[in-house]
């Protein structure tokens, strides 16, 4: 086993070689230009970008002409909220979101409100999915983008996305998805799904970071937006600037593999999951899963450990690289928005870590982390005054805290 | 945010983990923080003529919440009563070079030192007049 140990496929994910030998060639010998129209060295890096378009393409189901590059998942949900708010502001000025979204999303939700523009940021149930009744209720005259994610980057969880498509195309309102932990991970058609703007990134699938795109539809109806980033009019007008053929090249090469072994990977990850969740599970008492069971991305996992602190069990385990709800792991010191937003109590939400497992994911280093979380929850229940008087049969909820 | 090597070594190597006994007219006993917060230690002394004998803590808290009530353990034991009052959570931050981030640890553990010290002088007043006490 190599230490550290990644398990933290949710935040990043190591490139594959595959894909790293398939951009070799664009960094120093077809290093030209994509726009430049008159000579090999354009021609060639055009091809290259045309042909990674077409394999992203496929692997969504859409027209390779729906997809415009940008440098990643946050400036293409950045690119379709501002894009299509500042398009259709004849049309209304409400947008429709949920609590649980990334950052990416809130925090342009925000801004969007600071121009005026009503956000209405929808509740989840206790496994973090949205209520597409929630969605229809919440609709009126004025609204003219629904924004919901795939699945939630922290619980793994899937939203009603064929649904909430099926409201939107019914009340005639544009549907946005951040689909960024979604693509290449579950089995994804924008048509069936009746989305018409989507974002994701290509370093969440083994690809380079840095390049990313949002699907723009164009036919029923044919979606438009105002560029955020102006200059040359590349990408048919949405998006301005040089492409990074290398990367555009690892993209498109990294969502041609995830079609390919998506079938096989996506079992054999589930399985993984469903085992180092067993283990850990079966092995302690008041640990709680965060998210829904089953609708849930197969490499996800997220568990509270009652009485332990997520920071200092991220440390037990040093060799080992997961991520936690924690309010000491967060630059900002609040704990999970999204725990929060399940109702997971904020003790419980400081007690939360995540797993995410992927491609380059072993058997041996699932079980190795399964024993090691063990051990140190275990350890550190041993130091908790919390599990202390958990055990004397005191009500936590009923204590008085000395709060300073 | 790599931590310091001496936090880390509390967090392996925790100085005086552990419980005394509450009901010992002996034993102060403070806790702080709350569960919500994500920090909540208990301290406990144990004093003899007036000098800190035995000092134990548990924490539920990250590394570095861990590691100032460890060394606040470490530095209470030998101490005066009074002397432990004089604890400051700057030395605590000082001697385990705690980022500014983790800051309030340092002050959880000096509330915590204080908590443990006001728990044992109310048990030695109260020991001190039981005819009161009983009223």
């Amino acid at each position: 086993m190599k230490f550290p140990i990644f398990m933290d496929n949710h935040s990043t994910t190591p490139m594959d070689p595959r894909v790293f030998e398939a951009m070799r060639p664009y960094f120093m010998e077809k290093f030209g230009n994509a726009a430049s129209r008159n000579h090999q060295f354009g021609w060639e890096a055009e091809e290259a970008v045309e042909g990674a378009r077409k394999q992203i393409a496929k692997l969504i189901h859409c027209d390779a002409k729906e997809l415009v590059f940008t440098s990643g998942a946050t400036e293409s949900d950045n690119l379709a909220l501002k894009g299509v708010v500042e398009m259709y502001k004849e049309k209304g000025n409400h947008v429709i979101t949920c609590m649980t979204e990334h950052r990416a999303v809130l925090d342009t939700g925000k801004a969007l409100e600071k121009r005026g523009i009503q956000v209405t940021y929808l509740p989840v149930d206790k496994d973090g999915r949205v209520n597409p009744d929630d969605v229809r209720k919440a609709i009126t005259d004025k609204t003219i983008l629904i924004s919901i994610m795939m699945a939630n980057n922290e619980i793994g969880t899937l939203h009603p996305i064929a649904e909430i498509g099926k409201i939107a195309k019914e009340k005639g309102i544009l549907f946005h998805c951040d689909a960024t932990q979604g693509v290449g991970k579950i089995p994804l058609d924008v048509e069936k799904l009746g989305i018409d703007l989507m974002s994701f990134t290509a370093h969440k699938i083994y690809g380079p970071k840095g390049v990313g795109a949002l699907y723009v539809r164009k036919k029923a109806p044919r979606v438009r937006l105002v560029p955020q980033i102006d200059g040359g009019g590349h990408e048919r007008g949405m998006r301005s600037g040089t492409l990074p053929v290398p990367f555009v090249v690892g993209f498109g090469k990294a969502c041609e593999l995830c079609e390919q072994e998506m079938p096989t990977e996506s079992k054999r990850l589930a399985g993984l999951r469903d085992r180092l969740q067993s283990q850990i599970m079966g092995s302690l008492d008041e640990c709680y899963l965060n998210g829904h069971s089953t609708e849930r991305l197969p490499h996800n996992l997220n568990i509270s450990f009652a009485y332990v602190e997520g920071e200092a069990l991220l440390m037990g385990v040093k060799e080992i690289a997961l991520s936690s709800g924690s309010a000491c792991t967060s630059a900002t010191l609040e704990p999970s928005y999204v725990l929060r937003a399940l109702g997971v109590g904020s003790d419980l939400a400081h007690s939360s870590i995540r797993f995410g497992l992927g491609r380059f994911t072993t058997d041996e280093e699932v079980d190795y982390t399964a024993k090691r979380m063990v051990e140190a929850v275990t350890r550190l229940r041993e130091m908790s005054p919390l599990y202390e008087m958990a055990k004397e049969g005191i009500d936590l909820k009923s204590v008085q805290w000395a709060v300073h | 945010m790599a931590y310091s090597e001496k936090v880390i070594d509390h967090y392996n190597n925790p100085r005086n983990m552990g419980s005394l006994p509450k009901d010992d007219k002996k034993v102060g006993t403070g806790i702080v923080g709350a569960p919500e917060c994500g920090d909540v230690m208990k301290l406990q002394i144990k004093v003899e003529n007036d000098v800190i004998v035995d000092a134990k803590f548990k924490t539920f808290g990250c590394g570095s919440a861990i590691a100032s009530s460890s060394l606040a353990t470490e530095w209470l034991k030998g101490r005066t009563v009074e002397e432990a009052g004089q604890i400051k959570n700057t030395d605590i931050v000082q001697e385990l070079n705690l980022p500014p981030v983790k800051i309030h640890c340092s002050v959880l553990a000096e509330d915590a030192i204080k908590a443990a010290l006001e728990d044992y002088k109310k048990k030695a007043a109260d020991e001190a007049t039981p005819a009161q006490a009983a009223k």
